[in-house]
């Protein structure tokens, strides 16, 4: 197991490599100088030139990338172009925000896309299966801005249950909760049906019926066990792609996290942090699927991860 | 021997009429009512976006500040912004916008990435390796990251807007072709080709791809869905179509100010977006249940 997990890790490297150059050549091909912006505009070009020297900006570009990944190493992010402050102080304070809003998430996505699903699967054309199918279809093509906004109005304007934005209590959690875990919800309920339908098709689950298990403790202590599997693998890839759901999420309930940060700082140009928060977010996705794939081999006792690529 | 007469009349029909796999397809694609509802959706779409300059009563775009927030009447079916611009004239108008990002992202997406998986797939060794590394990198930013992180490189607009969806698209398709041709390339009908002197381009555009155009179809039409929600999403975060381009999700964000006062603003783009998503979601699994009949659950 141990050494599975090594290799694993080790598969990771030249991913994580990529990503890193990616994120560091996306920002190199942005429109303007910044040693221009940095300077300002009444700077002369001897300013310029002297400001492009101080920031490292004349070296060849691999040796800034080489000097760019060393600092994040270290743990230097660099420094906000807009706060001045260091980003790892700037992410840092967005950071919970979003962990406990795609935490929330996914609890509401889990339970309810479990239960959907194996309600269905268990009740098979029946109406409850047919409209769980419907509103999950609905829960995937409906933009989650607009979901946002249309619970915004109905519960926090309307009805005035919970506060309409912000950060600061659990009322402030439940409406970017649910906009967030919708899509995630309906697409672990889809799989859940169609993963218990086959398993409920087994010939095991025959054998504990016939010898006379209520359906209840089949369903439970047999189909559930074996269905969850592929469910598993779906609700962490869900899991990664909230991470970027939260972008759009925060930005409705106006809610202090990342994605907000990333959004407002790509407004203010602010370089430095974006490229720390996708290289956050791009890490967070990296390693939960990781993840993934150690509890996958854990659970399924036919994936060998002695020899496995 | 009765049974044998009996079966006569099937194999008649089945005869006198040519079968393939696009009208078998055809077919049953017709029959799924899923399908037909998803397909009157984009239909209905396309011609909204057609015919947007001839039937949207009211300019999309000039401002009429007497009629601000006005609630939907028989003058204004969906009401009016806070410009006092038709919203049901914006939204028609919005139609071609999302479908020519939608289709236009797709085609720049599925066009690079067809390529890269045929050669992925057809030389397979350290190209192999080479273009699924870059592929996997770009996989790496979930969801939406990616395309949020080129339009925050390129900048925002509606051209960047179709640039990011398009190569936020490309690994999607350019795994699906390397999966097929891999299994494709082991047939006998390869050896023929080669046999009879057929070159590496031949061999891959007139051999391979026909025998992914069908995964291809269900993809791209699926993948349209995906781009331009994708595409209503940037323009939401304000990094896409940029005012007064009457764009769905740019609408939603105008909208999102006056939530309070007229919630009409925001409701009518973000229905519009769903139906859109909805027909081209079905259409696809419409066509994927048509054209691979094993795959049905």
């Amino acid at each position: 197991m141990f050494q599975f997990i090594l290799r694993r890790l080790i598969g990771l490297a030249p991913t994580l490599f990529g990503v890193t150059v990616l994120i560091f050549l996306l920002l190199q091909v942005v429109p303007g100088d910044p040693a221009r912006m940095v300077a300002g505009p009444d700077a002369t070009l001897e300013d310029i030139a002297l400001i492009r020297a101080e920031l490292g900006l004349d070296r060849p570009l691999w040796v800034q990338y080489v000097s760019w990944i060393g600092n994040l190493l270290r743990g230097d992010l660099g420094t906000s172009t807009r706060t001045y402050n260091p980003v790892s102080y700037e992410v840092g304070l967005r950071i919970p925000a979003t962990l406990e809003l795609t935490a929330i998430s996914i609890v509401i996505a889990v339970i309810v896309g479990l239960a959907a699903g194996v309600i269905a699967a268990i009740r098979r054309n029946s109406w409850i299966d047919y409209s769980s199918m419907v509103v999950a279809l609905l829960g995937i093509c409906t933009p989650s801005f607009w979901l946002g906004l249309m619970l915004m109005l109905v519960f926090a304007v309307w009805l005035r249950w919970f506060p309409t934005s912000g950060r600061g209590s659990w009322e402030h959690l439940i409406l970017p909760g649910i906009t967030l875990g919708v899509g995630a919800a309906a697409i672990i309920a889809r799989v859940t049906r169609s993963s218990m339908l086959e398993v409920l098709n087994q010939d095991y689950i025959r054998t504990a019926a016939a010898k006379g298990l209520s359906e209840r403790a089949t369903i439970l202590g047999h189909a559930m066990k074996n269905a969850l599997i592929p469910v598993v693998t779906i609700i962490g890839l869900q899991f990664g792609y909230l991470l970027a759901g939260a972008v759009i999420t925060e930005s409705v309930f106006a809610y202090p996290g990342m994605g907000r940060l990333l959004v407002e700082s790509i407004g203010f140009r602010d370089f430095p942090v974006v490229q720390a928060i996708l290289l956050i977010f791009a890490l967070q996705f990296a390693l939960i699927n990781l993840a993934i794939d150690i509890l996958y081999a854990y659970l399924d006792p036919r994936i060998s991860y002695e020899s496995r690529r | 021997m009765k049974a044998v007469a009996d079966m006569a009349p099937a194999l008649a029909v089945d005869r006198s009429r040519p079968r393939s796999l696009w009208s078998d397809a055809w077919a049953r694609l017709l029959k799924n009512r899923a399908a037909v509802f998803g397909g009157v959706l984009v239909i209905v779409l396309i011609l909204a976006a057609l015919t947007a300059p001839l039937i949207a009563p009211f300019d999309p775009i000039k401002q009429d500040l007497r009629s601000s927030l006005q609630p939907p009447s028989s003058t204004h079916f969906f009401g009016t912004d806070v410009h006092g611009r038709d919203i049901f004239s914006r939204v028609l108008h919005g139609a071609a916008i999302s479908l020519r990002i939608g289709a236009l992202g797709t085609l720049i997406g599925a066009t690079i990435g067809i390529t890269l998986g045929l050669i992925s797939g057809f030389y397979g060794g350290l190209t192999d390796t080479l273009i699924m590394r870059v592929m996997d990198v770009l996989l790496a930013f979930p969801g939406l990251l990616l395309a949020i992180a080129i339009v925050a490189a390129i900048g925002p607009g509606l051209e960047n807007v179709i640039i990011a969806v398009g190569v936020f698209s490309t690994p999607e398709f350019a795994r699906l072709v390397r999966g097929s041709i891999l299994s494709a390339k082991q047939q006998e009908f390869m050896l023929a080709a080669r046999i009879v002197g057929a070159r590496d381009a031949r061999l891959m555009t007139q051999h391979l791809l026909p025998n992914v155009l069908a995964p291809i179809l269900v993809l791209a039409t699926l993948r349209i869905a995906t781009a331009i929600l994708t595409a209503a999403s940037l323009s939401f975060l304000g990094l896409g179509a940029q005012p007064p381009t009457p764009e769905w999700g740019a609408m939603l964000s105008d909208g999102r100010e006056y939530l309070m006062l007229a919630p009409h603003v925001a409701t009518f783009p973000g229905l519009a977006i769903l139906a859109t998503v909805l027909g081209f979601n079905l259409l696809g699994d419409g066509l994927r249940d048509a054209l691979d009949p094993r795959l049905r659950v």
